[in-house]
């Protein structure tokens, strides 16, 4: 009988398609430490993807694509060596991991022992994964989007709808015995809608989600047509849109996506890597009030089928549920393994990478803000003057400042504790340590978003999860132009 | 090197297959990164990778599929793929290839490539990313921490074929090196950057030069106030004004236009800016990040006027675009390895003027300097601008004291006929250019 781990990868994806064993694993790991290093490890990954999109009701655009790669990586000290190679042959791997091997010197202190299996579990147990079934069901996804924008209201007068899917299997083995497989579905389906009342300008609406979810959730839960209709609903909306105001004001933010708040204001500043250099507005501040007692972050890679979740992370370690701010105080950082080495903490399941050809670093999940008591009827009431924010674009921070911004989509003004004009899109901004400290009241109505986040640092990409309650924040800089 | 034979082959097996028309693209590089932070190296990055792109035509239908796999069951896999897409996909009227009459491509010595970028020792490409962090060190005290400086090298090949005949190839080399200095006083901490990158190592700015600027333009940020709400005029700097560009670029590429999704759709002939502007894009120029022989589908490169003292002259555009709108294409039609095209500019800049940026900032009674912006809050379809910024606040001519956390508005349509005489300092840093720019007023808001 085969030991286990020898059975593991001789059924895995990349035993059974590419015939790698524990051996030739071992073997790579070996030359990548040839010339010293604290610890090697080796991301295999083979991705499919699929993408087709409809635009003025003609299916014009369908691609599908295949890429496959192996990077190395050797870590000595406080440096990182990495290779990689699109070709899975073994003289291409082990010259992968001869140049990786590069950056230490001297005699290996490590001893390869076998490899244990990473905790199993899966989070998205899929049969078949929406990339597995047949294109023309797929195609059909953003037929209905597009007929069902253009059928909610007469001044639509432009549709496109796209839907993307992949399926990333990766296996990652590490020196210090870590053996892990993980199959990666995922999907998202968007739509964009133009409407236009007369001559006026026209607005634009979007909408869009998914996650690690099979075909039959856009099927059976979240529909094209619930996409198209909430898109078309915004575009319409902002056809009556008034300029937004100009100044600091009470501003309330709605449930849902709207908590990419927390992912600029806090969740960057809380990624080791800044924490480790200490540039981050955050660094050195753990035990510290960084906001209102009523405000309670966690960051979950282990939720069911969202879009940010994973069973382990880009480095084998299984994700965990991370808790960052408790009631108004930090307590925790999102880890790496090179953080958690070099600031001698447990890790956290952080480290993910876009593909093969990138180095991993710390990154966040889904991230959410926990409910509290208030109904959000009365959060909206107790305002008199201020800003409604339901829908937001993108955000942006800079770690080292804490200084943030987020582009509200769907805004409307507070006039007597009644939500009443709809606003032009603008930008909010604050600062991260200082702006969620002005919470005054936070809902009993959390949400995470309906799947369509992507998070970008430092070049790479990668999918991610938001989510929050209705709250209400005392003061904040909205960035319109009435005065 | 890349094998032209793979890509006549790979269009021959997609005629085989049914396809009335096909394009291939092959393309390759290798990477180099050496990150020095806190004085000693930190990340040593060096790989290679290729791929390969088709997309075919069945009659009126569409299919396109990309790979990694270049071997002969990977070639048939793709071209089973994009058939395969065709079938699904929807008559559409307007695709297909450029006319036979418009491919081709310039001749003469575009220098993109230069093997200098390969050829240094990693031992001195390390040095050169160790003396910048120095260099932003010892510019001040103030500088106490980094994110680090990386020297970082680039080369590789593009080929491209279709099966009307065309078949072209480059190749490109990028170098650059850059500094993040973290700089702290009291309270305060802020970080910033500088870079300098060219086709060529040789023209790279010196490590001190990239340092010191580096150090300079984090420290000036120290200490920033948050301003109050008002109107007032705002200096765009060459970096922050290159977005602008960016910005405007969107509003003219013929996808959003001929979808009316740009403030500037039906605009051609009327003036959309201050006569002060005039913008060009120019794909021609030897030796810039905006420039190749062909876009990436076999169509010249050329230089094309888009706005000329202000009027808008013409969109940018590729054979698609330029069919629904019934026009000509720009040379401008641009895609990673397959799918439809897009539209991408050449070398996209604004025409300088005569003036210095000290000048400029002097003609300023009160008014904001920009030097940073970031979030994505600018509506292309509307022309809304609104975006989070930081940079120096003007008092009589002369920076008083650096801001950050506000954000500035107005609409694009405004900006552009707001736009006062532009600064003489246009430089090619990127494939956008622009110089210094002054906008007659915007809102600030901040406290």
């Amino acid at each position: 009988m085969l030991p286990l781990n020898e059975m593991a990868i001789s059924d895995s994806f990349f035993g059974q398609k590419f015939g790698i064993t524990v051996h030739d694993l071992e073997s790579y790991l070996s030359e990548a430490l040839a010339a010293g290093g604290d610890y090697a490890d080796l991301y295999f990954e083979y991705l499919a993807t699929s993408n087709l999109s409809i635009d003025e009701s003609i299916v014009k655009s369908a691609v599908q694509g295949v890429s496959l790669g192996v990077g190395v990586r050797v870590i000595a000290g406080e440096r990182t060596g990495y290779a990689y190679s699109g070709d899975l042959s073994p003289d291409k791997i082990r010259h992968a991991a001869r140049v990786a091997a590069c950056i230490a010197k001297g005699p290996s202190q490590i001893e390869k022992t076998g490899f244990d299996e990473s905790h199993k579990r899966n989070l998205y147990p899929l049969l078949t994964a929406p990339h597995e079934t047949s294109l023309a069901e797929r195609v059909d996804l953003v037929k209905r989007a597009d007929r069902a924008a253009r059928a909610y209201d007469k001044r639509v007068f432009h549709a496109q709808a796209s839907y993307i899917d992949s399926l990333r299997y990766v296996l990652v083995a590490t020196s210090d015995g870590v053996l892990s497989f993980d199959r990666q579905p995922l999907a998202r389906l968007g739509v964009s809608v133009l409407a236009r009342d007369g001559d006026g300008s026209p607005q634009r609406g979007y909408a869009g989600g998914g996650g690690r979810v099979a075909l039959d959730f856009f099927l059976n839960e979240k529909t094209p047509e619930h996409f198209a209709q909430e898109a078309a609903r915004q575009a319409i909306v902002q056809l009556d849109a008034v300029s937004a105001p100009a100044g600091e004001m009470t501003v309330v933010l709605g449930p849902g996506w709207p908590g990419i708040l927390l992912h600029e204001a806090v969740g960057h500043g809380l990624e080791a890597d800044f924490n480790r250099k200490k540039v981050s507005a955050f660094s050195d501040r753990i035990g510290q009030q960084v906001a209102s007692p009523l405000v309670t972050v966690i960051d979950d890679g282990t939720i069911r089928n969202r879009r940010g979740s994973l069973n382990v992370d880009d480095e084998g370690v299984p994700t965990e549920r991370n808790l960052l701010i408790e009631n108004g105080v930090l307590r925790g950082y999102l880890f790496d393994k090179l953080s958690s080495r070099l600031l001698r903490s447990g890790t956290t399941g952080n480290g993910r990478r876009e593909s093969y050809q990138h180095i991993p670093m710390p990154r966040m999940t889904n991230t959410f803000m926990l409910a509290g008591d208030s109904d959000p009827g009365d959060i909206v009431r107790s305002v008199p003057r201020g800003l409604y924010c339901a829908s937001f674009g993108g955000g942006q921070v800079d770690i080292t400042s804490g200084n943030f911004v987020f582009s509200a989509s769907e805004s409307y003004l507070i006039e007597d504790g009644k939500i009443t004009r709809p606003v032009r899109g603008a930008t909010l901004t604050g600062n991260g340590p200082e702006a969620l400290k002005y919470v005054s009241m936070v809902g009993n109505d959390l949400q995470l978003d309906e799947g369509v986040g992507i998070c970008g640092k430092e070049g790479q990409s990668v999918p991610v999860g938001v989510g929050i309650p209705t709250i209400k924040l005392d003061r904040m800089t909205v960035g319109g132009t009435a005065g | 090197m890349i094998d032209p034979e793979l890509a006549t082959e790979t269009i021959r097996l997609a005629l085989d297959r049914g396809a009335t028309d096909a394009e291939c693209t092959l393309a390759e590089g290798e990477e180099f990164s050496a990150l020095v932070r806190m004085r000693s190296l930190e990340t040593l990055k060096d790989a290679g990778s290729r791929a390969a792109g088709l997309r075919v035509l069945v009659g009126q239908r569409v299919g396109s599929s990309y790979t990694s796999d270049l071997s002969a069951e990977g070639i048939r896999k793709l071209v089973d793929s994009a058939i395969e897409l065709a079938a699904i996909s929807s008559e559409d009227p307007h695709a297909g290839l450029p006319d036979p009459s418009e491919l081709g491509k310039l001749t003469g010595d575009l220098q993109l490539f230069s093997a200098d970028v390969n050829t240094l020792d990693t031992g001195y490409r390390i040095e050169q990313a160790r003396q910048t962090e120095e260099a932003a060190f010892a510019t001040d005290p103030r500088i106490t921490n980094s994110e680090g400086a990386s020297f970082s090298a680039y080369s590789g090949e593009r080929l491209f074929a279709n099966s009307r005949g065309f078949l072209g190839s480059y190749r490109t080399s990028s170098c650059s090196l850059s500094a993040t200095p973290v700089a702290r006083e009291g309270e305060f901490m802020e970080r910033d950057y500088w870079y300098s990158s060219a086709r060529s190592y040789s023209r790279i700015e010196s490590p001190a030069h990239i340092g010191r600027r580096a150090a300079e333009r984090t420290v000036r940020r120290l200490g920033a106030r948050k301003v109050a709400t008002q109107k007032v005029p705002v200096i765009f700097d060459p970096q922050t004004a290159r977005s602008l560009l960016g910005n405007i670029f969107d509003a003219v590429e013929g996808d959003a236009i001929y979808r009316q999704a740009s403030f500037l759709a039906g605009k051609l002939g009327e003036r959309v800016a201050s006569e002060n502007v005039t913008i060009i894009d120019d794909g021609t120029l030897p030796g810039l990040f905006g420039t190749s022989p062909f876009d990436d589908e076999g169509v010249p490169s050329r230089r094309t006027v888009v706005i000329d003292r202000g009027v808008l002259r013409s969109y940018l555009l590729n054979t698609y675009t330029a069919l629904k709108l019934a026009m000509k294409t720009t040379g401008n039609a641009a895609r990673g390895i397959t799918g439809n095209t897009g539209v991408g500019h050449g070398n996209l800049f604004l025409e300088k003027g005569e003036r210095s940026p000290d000048e400029l900032v002097r003609g300023i009674r009160k008014g904001l300097y920009v030097t940073e912006l970031i979030g994505s809050g600018v509506n292309i379809v509307t022309g809304d601008y609104s975006r989070g910024a930081a940079g120096q606040w003007i008092e009589n001519g002369e920076f008083a004291y650096p801001v950050s956390e506000i954000t500035i508005a107005s609409t694009l349509r405004r900006m552009l006929m707001d736009i006062e005489s532009p600064g003489s300092d246009l430089e090619f840093r990127s494939s956008v250019a622009s110089p210094t720019l002054v906008i007659r007023e915007m809102t600030i808001s901040g406290q």
